[in-house]
């Protein structure tokens, strides 16, 4: 990776515009990401100055600023409080401590890696990502369209969902083989994302679909898996194949509606 | 450009490429413990301290770095010398080079866990590959250091 020169804007509109006006811009969150690429990068813009390291808690909504690591996020009482734990369980074997005291939240959104567990496990709560210039946008809308914006903060709905998260590895800090992420409101409304595949996690909306209209029990737990594990789309990349992929989906989909419910 | 760095309580005015990380700057400034290993952010063997914790430096923009306060094994010599005899008395140590990084991440744990039990020992320093002995005797080794000193 070459820079030309690194900046550290003291405002959010001061990134926002050198993003926006100067030529091969990019923002660095952590930076862990981006040094892997072979990008030659005009100016950088590090958001480490903008006070975005946040976790905070209002009546309706977590938010959690675009600077905050995953190791924060991890450990933090507030994130750890709602929806079992998720988001914490969905970060925890992200590598080692150390990566996790570097790669941010913001980063972990927008570089849309199609092994994220973040973004799995935000994909099953009411997300939405805060960017500077755009406002609101619902996380699978910010994943399906290209913002040339700053991510400032995620946004999480305090709705009381229980929630799950699975995942395979083949050791314990690799990437992710398959991730699995499962909610569940008070009706029989579930949420399953499956990410990883090695793609994006995606919504299982035909499982979800089945959920509505039985009630639960191992052997509709074990269909909603069978039903996602043939709905979604599973390619094969040098840590599985793709039929290893679709046999763990019946079972970590499985295994996550079970946790939910017993 | 240039930045300021405390590299073991020491103030420096380091001259950087904007595009250089913090593992090639400790190592031009004479911390050759930082070792560089897969260079990728996945073998824990460029940890170094960054205002007390954990972090890689191989995966750290020096630029990142500016205004605080690095330390590595040369800076806290007692203390390895005290964690390293632990290491050694158990088998966990056969070519060296992941020593430094483990060291420095036990000293992170060591500040940020309250007696730890193991398998938050073992989670915590999961980010720390070690391709001679395996791990177990990395935890055997860690534990006892950490019930002696209470
Ligand atoms: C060795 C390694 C192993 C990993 N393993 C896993 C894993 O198993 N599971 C997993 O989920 N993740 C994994 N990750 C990814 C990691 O968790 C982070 O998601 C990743 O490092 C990006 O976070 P960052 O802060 O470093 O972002 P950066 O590298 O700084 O940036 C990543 C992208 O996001 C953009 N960006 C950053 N912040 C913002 C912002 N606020 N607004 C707009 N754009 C922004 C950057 O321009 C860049 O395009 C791994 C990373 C590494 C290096
Ligand atoms: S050299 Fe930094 S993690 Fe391997
Ligand atoms: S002793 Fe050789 S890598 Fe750990």
């Amino acid at each position: 990776m070459i820079i030309d020169e690194y900046k550290k804007p003291k405002t959010i509109e001061e990134a926002y515009s050198i993003l926006t006006t100067k030529e091969n811009s990019q923002i660095i969150g952590g930076g862990a990401y981006m040094r892997l690429s072979k990008k030659h990068i005009g100016t950088a813009v590090d958001l480490s100055n903008l006070k975005l390291d946040f976790i905070t808690e209002t009546e309706n909504y977590i938010e959690i600023g675009a600077t905050t690591t995953l190791r924060e996020l991890e450990i933090n009482d507030i994130t750890n409080k709602y929806f079992n734990g998720i988001i914490s369980k969905s970060i925890k074997n992200i590598v080692g401590v150390q990566l996790r005291n570097i790669a941010t939240v913001g980063g972990s959104i927008a570089g849309k890696f199609g092994f994220s567990d973040l973004i799995a496990a935000l994909s099953v709560l009411d997300s939405k990502v805060i960017l500077y210039k755009t406002g609101a946008v619902n996380l699978l809308d910010f994943i399906n369209k290209k913002h040339n914006d700053v991510i400032e903060k995620i946004i999480i709905t305090k709705n009381n969902l229980n929630a799950d998260f699975q995942s395979i590895r083949n050791t314990k800090t690799d990437y992710a083989i398959l991730n699995v992420a499962v909610s569940k409101h008070n009706n029989n409304f579930y949420k399953i994302a499956v990410g990883a595949r090695p793609g994006i996690a995606i919504c299982a909306d035909k499982a979800e679909s089945f959920l509505k209209t039985v009630d639960f029990s191992k052997e509709n737990a074990e269909k909603a898996g069978l039903i996602a594990s043939e709905e979604i789309k599973f390619t094969s990349n040098f840590r599985a194949s793709a039929e290893y992929r679709q046999e763990l989906c019946k079972t970590l989909v499985s295994r996550a509606i079970l946790n939910i419910n017993c | 450009m240039k930045i300021n760095l405390k590299i073991n309580n020491q103030d420096k005015i380091i001259d950087i490429r904007p595009d250089e990380m913090l593992l090639e700057v400790l190592r031009k400034n004479g911390c050759l413990s930082v070792k560089h290993g897969c260079d990728t952010g996945s073998c824990g063997a460029c940890t170094v301290l960054l205002d007390g914790k954990p972090i890689l430096s191989c995966s750290y923009f020096a630029a990142k770095a500016d205004g605080h306060s690095v330390t590595t094994v040369e800076g806290v010599q007692n203390k390895v010398e005290k964690i390293s005899k632990y290491l050694v008395d158990e088998g966990s140590v056969q070519c060296g080079f992941c020593v430094p990084g483990l060291v420095l991440t036990t000293m992170g744990m060591e500040k940020e866990l309250n007696n730890p039990t193991e398998d938050e020992i073992n989670h915590y320093l999961s980010g720390n590959l070690c391709r001679c002995t395996g791990y177990v005797s990395h935890t055997r080794a860690i534990k006892k250091y950490l019930e002696d000193k209470k």
